[in-house]
């Protein structure tokens, strides 16, 4: 390509002074990133006000964009879809059919439950959720694992609150604007979940990775009691997240613990559900209390 | 003998001499551009992985080597700044690394003045991937260093991309100079 020729200013003196500050202002700009960079990372919630009113500003498009998401949409199964159409409408069908007679079979079950439950005179430990919203986004160029979610303050969602999806935990919210807010997912590589496992309640920390993979840090060092395919779920400790939620999938061993996969993707869920903080003490607690008291 | 004019050329909708491009459509639709890219976080594709291309910062690239002298050499400044504002990036980051980006992009068009699409798409390649690296360790990836595998990916794309999004750039271009205004 030919040099462009409006690159030398001549001998205009006003020319020669606006391209000298034109380069400036370039590197007050570089200086100016600088300085920004090393307060935001030492001071996580500097402009979280700013970032969540740039969100709440493009949130109308950002939703009705969402609205249209129906299944999996991640970009590759997203291209994937429109190969396997045909295969995968015959299969919904078939499962959806299967689906109808387990659902019958499960209502008979839960007014059993109810039934029994309200001869023993339990209290409900499930959470009414705060809020049902999509996922209208995530920061799928970075790094960080962030998700925008189309509910925010307005709505009552605050900051800390634990967001699930039907198939497990998605992570929590940490800032909040007026119709929008940005969750934390667990596979974030600043997220810290405690977990148990399913079966017996062998505490343990569950970090992200970054990669949608998490690595289960066991609590009680030793041997290792983990198998390939244990499931864990949170344990309720700290008081962040309500007990009993699907974390993870245990897929491969370390040394020290496992590498696990997140059970419930954010790319394939629609609807996410906002729960109320889970606080240490109620009486729901007590009654979920892990089988293996351990994690603190 | 004077050529006539062809028929179907004589009612053309608009006369197509007495017009130039809109200096507010000329002007504003690179920014525009570029800022749609930043958006992009918000677009609805929700990924467990760093995946995406950076489109904003692809097409700031893409127009530096379109159209050289079009953006001042400060536009990383304002444009960084909005990116961060989506990006989930600690902010600052782009802030900075845009404006190194737009500086050092001048001094190669100084530098190089001749260049073609190979050398074009060279630079960009090893702009872009410095760029990710870099932007990855302001987020703290030297805490978790087997999330560089899992980048290569997104560099491989982003690098694949870089082309497609010139070429949208191109498009911009022709757009933002259709003469629209009466003179």
């Amino acid at each position: 390509m030919a040099p462009s020729s409006n690159r030398r200013p001549g001998s205009s003196r006003r020319a020669q002074y606006s391209t000298f500050l034109a380069y400036v202002i370039a590197f007050a700009g570089v200086i100016a990133g600088v300085a920004v960079l090393l307060f935001s990372t030492s001071n996580a919630v500097a402009f979280a006000s700013l970032r969540s009113g740039a969100t709440d500003a493009v949130a109308p498009a950002a939703t009705a964009a969402a609205a249209s998401r129906s299944e999996s949409q991640s970009v590759w199964s997203a291209l994937k879809g429109y190969f396997t159409y045909g295969v995968r409408v015959a299969r919904n069908e078939q499962e959806l059919a299967e689906a109808r007679v387990r659902l019958a079979e499960a209502a008979a079950l839960k007014n059993e439950n109810a039934r029994l439950k309200a001869l023993l005179d339990l209290r409900e430990s499930e959470p009414k959720p705060i809020a049902m919203a999509r996922l209208i986004g995530s920061t799928s160029t970075s790094t960080r694992r962030y998700a925008l979610l189309g509910a925010g303050s307005h709505q009552g969602v605050a900051v800390g609150m634990p967001v699930r999806s039907p198939l497990g935990l998605v992570g929590r919210v940490l800032e909040t604007g007026d119709r929008t807010a940005r969750v934390l997912l667990i596979t974030d590589t600043e997220s810290l979940v405690p977990v148990r496992r399913a079966r017996d309640g062998v505490p343990a920390f569950a970090a992200g990775r970054g990669d949608g993979t998490l690595q289960l840090r066991l609590i009680n060092l030793g041997t290792n009691p983990l198998r390939v395919g244990d499931a864990f779920v949170t344990s309720g400790s700290g008081g962040l997240y309500w007990p009993n939620t699907a974390v993870a999938v245990v897929t491969r061993l370390t040394r020290d613990g496992a590498f696990a996969r997140a059970l419930s993707d954010p790319g394939t869920t629609e609807f996410v559900e906002v729960q109320p903080l889970w606080e240490e003490g109620t009486a729901a607690q007590q009654l979920t209390a892990p089988p293996a008291a351990g994690a603190k | 003998m004077p050529v006539p004019i062809p028929e179907h050329l004589k009612d053309l909708p608009r006369p197509r001499i007495n017009r130039a491009p809109s200096p507010v459509l000329a002007m504003s639709l690179p920014w525009v551009l570029v800022m749609l890219g930043s958006l992009s976080p918000t677009w609805p594709i929700v990924s467990s992985a760093p995946v995406m291309p950076p489109l904003g910062f692809l097409f700031l690239l893409g127009w530096l080597h379109l159209r050289p002298g079009l953006f001042p050499v400060w536009a990383g400044l304002p444009l960084g700044f909005f990116d961060d504002l989506f990006s989930g990036q600690p902010m600052g980051s782009a802030i900075l690394l845009w404006s190194l980006a737009t500086i050092g992009m001048d001094y190669v068009e100084t530098r190089f003045p001749w260049r073609g699409f190979v050398q074009n798409w060279l630079v960009a390649s090893a702009v872009i991937a410095g760029y990710l690296l870099v932007a990855a360790w302001f987020a703290g990836v030297h805490r978790q260093p087997d999330l560089l595998l899992a980048m290569l990916p997104q560099i491989a794309l982003s690098i694949l991309t870089y082309p497609i999004a010139t070429q949208l750039v191109g498009l911009v271009d022709r757009l933002r100079l259709i003469p629209v205004r009466e003179v």
